[in-house]
């Protein structure tokens, strides 16, 4: 039963995401073989291609697949961060994260909206405003979770809800735009600076969990939490304060990614900002190999488990998959990954190699 | 000891009691409705119209009790609602005939039900990532089906969608000098069989109490003798098999297809169990208080709507409010028992 | 009667990665007989039922039942020969009522009749004496009646052999007669009964043949008569008893220093009603008393592990205001709690984060443990206390119930505490490790530390106390100290009466 993962290749919960990885990278070098080579498809762009253009600014910029991949699932990334410490910390998932980061993202525009000109610091301002209210809403879920125990699925479904018409209510039924270097600075490019800003700011977000980790002993008191509560309670750790505060690093992440929303776009718009995105928040936790009723985690596995989404959803839509159909295949990718990192499936795949190897004992594979 | 008397009253259970608070709510809001807001809640026919235009969801909720009874969850339900209705709008707009579309429409059901329960219950794989994906095919597929709006075009259907069950006793006169009798969609009559046939699953039959006994304890369930991943397995079948009515009874009530038909309603079907006293742990639930917990939440939202909040924001915040209220309810009154022991 | 075969395991293997947990094993139960199973933790006696009852697949032997070869691959495999099991932890569900618990997983038809199963619950509930109503849902009924309803189960399952996988753990003298009358009734009726335990006075009151397994292998198979005590100890420890007089020794001191170092007056938690209490340094105290009697509670309540609801305390004579154990902590006070796997293991994470968690509360969230210094930590106390592990990141969750105690003990130890509580600390452990255990409480006595020390077994307390404190319904009824320390006076005031 125990050191099953370790069985494969020593990565621990990061295989799936990385096999993951490795299998979509493999599919698209084959197809750009295929066309590249066999059909001579003189338009056909190689899915890795990237290349330094100018934009509609006059910066130079990278372009390409592997470029809107990575920033396209910028706020993805973001908020897997804080998933991830959520589930481990109370065994559930936040499903309001989409309805959070609506009501940030109206709070940053209707701060900046209020401000008769908009700079660096009115900018700022507004995000550490918006970073306050995901903070309120993270702790407001983080109280009923903490301190009435409530599970955090149902006691997140009250923000989902509502959370959008809660945004909608701030704007008063509008979907103001706003526009300004500054913005378009923080949701696309930083004149000069030819990788996307969404993500320089999840690097920056990375290393802020990295700091955190190393500085606080926060990983090992949330694991004990979400692992056993009672003993970690027998050991002084006050596990009421640990979930909350995952929430409220949570509330930070969805402010972060709330923003970018708004700030790529230039615009609020309640209805379609993030959305569906607490469902593929969740994934990426899963296909990062955390477990999904809590205990030990990994952030790097979610963060993976991002960039697995959203490089399948790039794949398919450089095959020209519709955006409403995307979904479908997306599932259909989504059961073979699990199926493939289901425990039952590896032991019968184990069994199976070790009766192929023969005369190895059954001892030296299992135990590998 | 003082054991041997069989007919002492047992202290309720915790599905009873959280049942019984809902029930209580339910009727008190109802009444106070009726008394301050007036209008439509003093005729029956706004409790028809509350089953015609719920149906689906009532259907829907039954079967994700069962699954939340048994510690899963399935957030598949009302994507494979909407593509049950697409399939079956499309399959009748091309000739296809009624019981056809009926055998399609539990097919469906029936497969994404199979699917998933084989997945969550032989392949041992977390049921809100599987029913997940199975959210995502059933919406994709229903896309690549169709993007655009289907209406059925199709006569038999037509005359059984016409098909209404009026009630003359409980009908009223409108002001102008018309009698409306009370009318009540065939989807309800479904509706209302199925929540017998479930209740009685769950109460009398070994299966029922099986879903009880993988909830409670799993480890205990498969000691006790209970081939818990089959009873797992059956557990999401039930819930499949239950959508793909439901989609039917969507379709019956709507008449047309869409690919955003059914959003967001395995949210609602949820709530509507949590407000009926379903645990999400598992092992305490109750497909009555469901159907209440249906009533209830659609009850809200007809009061926010009488009461003059037109602001299209109020009604899901409202929702919200309550949905809290009903969550913090249960976990104060649940918390307090377990004190006590 | 007693010499016909009814069940025979024969060369039974089991293997786990990287272990051996069978090798094999031999086992045979005759008709009407109640048959010990002994062991040290990891000798393969959980693993040998489990095989039996189906929950693990063997990889090689067979097992006979009346002389038909059987193969066994679930629970139901099981039962269905005859071969009913009822576990230390209770395996029913709590949210079912006692009569659906009696008759769920073998009802006949797919129809439940409630009535019907009521009637006959409440029939064979009145019959075995079992304080409980078949309407009543389980959760409602104490620990000790879930354990009794799970036996009535079985009994009314016309089980051929019925395995008892440590059924008195959690049981108070009252019950495990009632236990043992039923045992000996089955027996009777034919019956084979294998009876896991960690109490050696049961197996000698109860058992007619005992069984022996060391490290995966079978050691013999003994009639219980035949078999000293002493001998039976040796067997399954396979070292013979030397260290066991020895510690008798060392204990004969009795504590110089007057210097008290905790003291409370009317102190009580939500669980415990008030009472006094105080320890000197270095001295060595226990809580007795029967199962339910308020020992633990009350330790519980010193560590502020329930919510305190009352009373003062002074440590090294100052007042101070407990609420939460983390209070404690920083008193200096450590407590190892009865129930290892609820209350004290992590079990998913490794040797090494569970040695260190307790000290990195008390240094605070934001003084990590650096990752080689946490690492020295785990080697030192890994070393000092003999932990078997594979290696310090090895999840603790794997490691044997012993192995895991002591773990526990370093996580508190490495706080270098004033004042230790262990509650149960030698609970479900192996001989060996039992006697380390109280090695090393006399040791840290000697040290300075004040130590409480709660176990079942008043031998054992009686060893390695100086002051023993007798509760009874939730009060202190006594205080022995000196020539009143041993088994006859202790049993006495526990018993009440003249005392």
């Amino acid at each position: 039963m125990k050191n099953k993962k370790k069985s494969f290749g020593g990565l621990g919960q990061l295989t799936i995401p990385v096999i993951a990885l490795c299998l979509l990278v493999i599919f698209n070098l084959v197809r750009d073989m295929l066309f590249i080579y066999y059909f001579k498809d003189p338009n056909y762009v190689s899915f890795f291609s990237i290349e330094l253009t100018k934009n509609n600014l006059d910066n130079m910029v990278f372009a390409g697949n592997l470029i809107s991949i990575i920033n396209g699932a910028s706020e993805l990334a973001i908020l897997a961060m804080g998933m991830t410490l959520v589930t481990a910390a109370c065994g559930g998932q936040d499903i309001s994260v989409g309805a959070a980061a609506a009501i940030a993202g109206s709070v940053f525009v209707k701060i900046i909206k209020m401000s008769p000109w908009v700079n660096g610091i009115v900018v700022l301002f507004a995000f550490v405003c918006a970073c306050i209210v995901a903070m309120i809403f993270g702790s407001f879920n983080g109280t009923l979770v903490a301190i009435f125990k409530i599970q955090p699925m149902i006691a997140t479904l009250i923000l989902y809800t509502c959370g959008r018409s809660i945004a909608y209510w701030i704007n008063g039924g509008a979907t103001p735009t706003v526009s300004s270097p500054v913005i378009s600075a923080i949701g696309s490019f930083i004149p000069g600076i030819p990788i996307p800003t969404p993500v320089l700011i999840v690097i920056a977000m990375a290393i802020v969990f990295k700091l955190l980790f190393k500085f606080t002993a926060l990983e090992l008191f949330t694991q004990s939490v979400g692992i056993n509560q009672s003993a970690a309670r027998l050991n002084g750790i006050n596990s009421t304060f640990i979930k909350l505060l995952s929430f409220i690093i949570l509330g930070v992440c969805v402010a972060v990614s709330g923003c970018i929303g708004v700030s790529r776009l230039g615009l609020i718009n309640h209805e379609t900002l993030l959305l569906d995105i607490e469902m593929d928040t969740i994934l990426a936790v899963a296909i990062g190999g955390n477990n999904l009723g809590g205990g030990k985690f990994k952030i790097s596995g979610s963060i993976l488990g991002a960039y697995v989404i959203q490089m399948l959803t790039i794949t398919l839509y450089s095959m020209k998959v519709s955006s409403t159909d995307v979904k479908a295949y997306k599932a259909i990718v989504i059961i073979l990954l699990v199926v493939i990192g289901s425990p039952v499936v590896k032991e019968k795949f184990g069994k199976l190699m070790s009766k192929l190897l023969g005369n190895r004992s059954k001892t030296a594979v299992k135990g590998a | 000891m003082k054991n041997n008397n069989r007919y002492q009253r047992e202290p309720l259970t915790d599905t009873q009691l959280l049942m019984s608070i809902t029930i209580v709510i339910f009727v008190v809001m109802y009444l106070l409705a009726m008394i301050i807001l007036q209008g439509g809640f003093l005729h029956p026919q706004q409790i028809f119209d509350m089953l015609n235009d719920n149906a689906s969801l009532i259907i829907v909720s039954c079967g994700l009790t069962v699954v939340m009874i048994g510690a899963g969850i399935d957030i598949s339900v009302g994507a494979v609602t909407s593509l049950v209705v697409m399939s079956c709008v499309m399959y009748l707009n091309n000739g296809g005939s009624i019981a056809g579309s009926v055998f399609l429409a539990l097919c469906i059901g029936l497969a994404f039900g199979m699917m998933q329960g084989f997945l969550i219950s032989y392949l041992d794989i977390q049921p809100f990532i599987v029913t997940l994906a199975g959210m995502f095919l059933a919406r994709g597929m229903t896309t690549i089906l169709s993007v655009n709006p289907q209406k059925v075009e199709h006569e038999g259907f037509a005359a059984l969608r016409s098909i209404k069950i009026e009630i003359n006793a409980l009908g009223y006169t409108a002001p102008n000098g018309n009698f409306i009798p009370a009318r009540m969609e065939l989807g309800v009559v479904v509706a209302l069989l199925c929540i017998v046939f479930i209740f009685i699953l769950l109460k009398y039959i070994r299966l029922g109490r099986g879903f009880y006994a993988i909830g409670g304890n799993q480890q205990s369930a498969l000691m006790l003798g209970i081939n818990v991943k089959r009873t797992r397995f059956l557990s999401y079948i039930i819930s499949g098999v239950l959508s793909g009515i439901s989609g039917y009874v969507f379709m019956m009530h709507t008449g047309a297809g869409n690919a955003t038909n059914a959003a967001g309603m395995e949210m609602n079907a949820i709530a509507s169990s949590i407000i009926g006293g379903t645990l999400l742990t598992g092992g305490v639930g109750n497909v009555l208080g469901t159907f209440f917990g249906t009533l209830t939440l659609t009850t809200i939202k007809k009061i926010v709507v009488s009461s003059g909040l037109n602001d299209p924001w109020w009604q899901s915040i409202t929702t919200g409010g309550m949905l809290c209220f009903f969550i913090l309810l249960q976990s104060v009154v649940l918390n307090r028992r377990n004190r006590k022991k | 009667m007693q010499n016909e075969i009814l069940l025979q395991m024969r060369h039974i293997d089991k293997v786990f990665p990287g272990v051996k947990a069978l090798n094999g094993v031999d086992f045979t139960l005759r008709k009407g007989e109640i048959h010990a199973l002994m062991g040290e933790n990891g000798a393969g006696k959980s693993t040998l039922i489990k095989v039996l009852t189906g929950v693990y697949r063997m990889d090689g032997g067979e097992i006979t039942v009346e002389g038909k070869n059987i193969s066994i691959h679930s629970p139901q495999d099981a039962q269905n020969n005859g071969i009913s099991t009822v576990y230390q932890e209770i395996t029913l569900c709590p949210n079912l009522t006692v009569a659906e618990n009696m008759f769920i997983g073998r009802e006949d038809g797919a129809w439940i009749k409630h009535k019907d199963y009521e009637k006959r619950a409440d029939e064979i509930l009145t019959r075995l004496n079992i304080p409980a109503r078949s309407t009543q849902q389980l959760e409602n009924c104490s620990l000790a009646v879930q354990q009794m309803v799970a036996i009535a189960r079985a009994v009314d399952m016309k089980c051929k052999v019925l395995i008892l996988d440590e059924p008195t753990s959690s049981l108070d003298d009252k019950e495990v007669n009632m236990l043992f009358t039923l045992m000996r009734d089955l027996k009777s009726q034919g019956v084979g009964i294998i009876f896991v335990t960690h109490f050696l006075e049961q197996v000698y009151e109860v058992s007619d043949r005992i069984t022996v397994l060391r490290n995966g292998e079978l050691v013999g198979e003994y009639l219980t008569e035949d078999l000293p005590q002493v001998e039976l100890v040796a067997r399954m420890i396979g070292k013979e008893l030397d260290e066991l007089m020895d510690l008798g020794e060392t204990e004969e001191k009795e504590k110089k220093e007057t210097e008290v170092f905790y003291e409370a007056e009317n102190l009580s938690s939500t669980d415990a009603l008030p009472f006094n209490f105080a320890i000197k340094k270095g001295e060595v105290n226990g809580f007795t008393g029967l199962l339910g009697s308020g020992r633990s509670e009350s330790v519980r309540a010193i560590f502020g592990a329930d919510k305190v609801t009352g009373g003062d305390v002074k440590i090294k004579g100052q007042p101070v205001k407990i609420t939460r154990p983390i209070d404690e902590m920083k008193n200096g006070i450590g407590y190892l709690a009865e129930d290892r796997k609820r209350d004290g293991i992590i079990a998913e994470l490794s040797v090494r984060e569970n040695i260190i968690l307790a000290l990195q509360v008390l240094n605070g969230m934001f003084k990590p443990i650096s990752r080689s210094e946490a690492e020295a930590f785990a080697d030192e106390y890994i070393k000092v206390l003999n932990i078997k592990t594979a290696s310090r990141e090895t999840p603790v969750g794997s490691l044997s119930g012993g192995n895991q105690q002591k773990v526990i003990l370093a996580r508190w130890l490495l706080t270098h505490p004033d004042y230790l509580i262990l509650d149960e600390p030698t609970r479900g452990i192996d001989v060996g490790t039992k006697l380390e255990i109280q090695k090393l409480v006399l040791k840290l006595a000697e040290d300075g530390v004040s130590v409480t020390f709660i176990s079942s077994e008043v031998e054992e307390m009686l060893r390695t106390c100086s002051r023993l404190i007798v509760m009874r319904d939730r009060h202190i009824v006594g205080e022995l100290k000196g020539a009143d320390l041993n088994q006859a006076k202790v049993m006495k005031t526990i018993a009440g009466g003249e005392a």
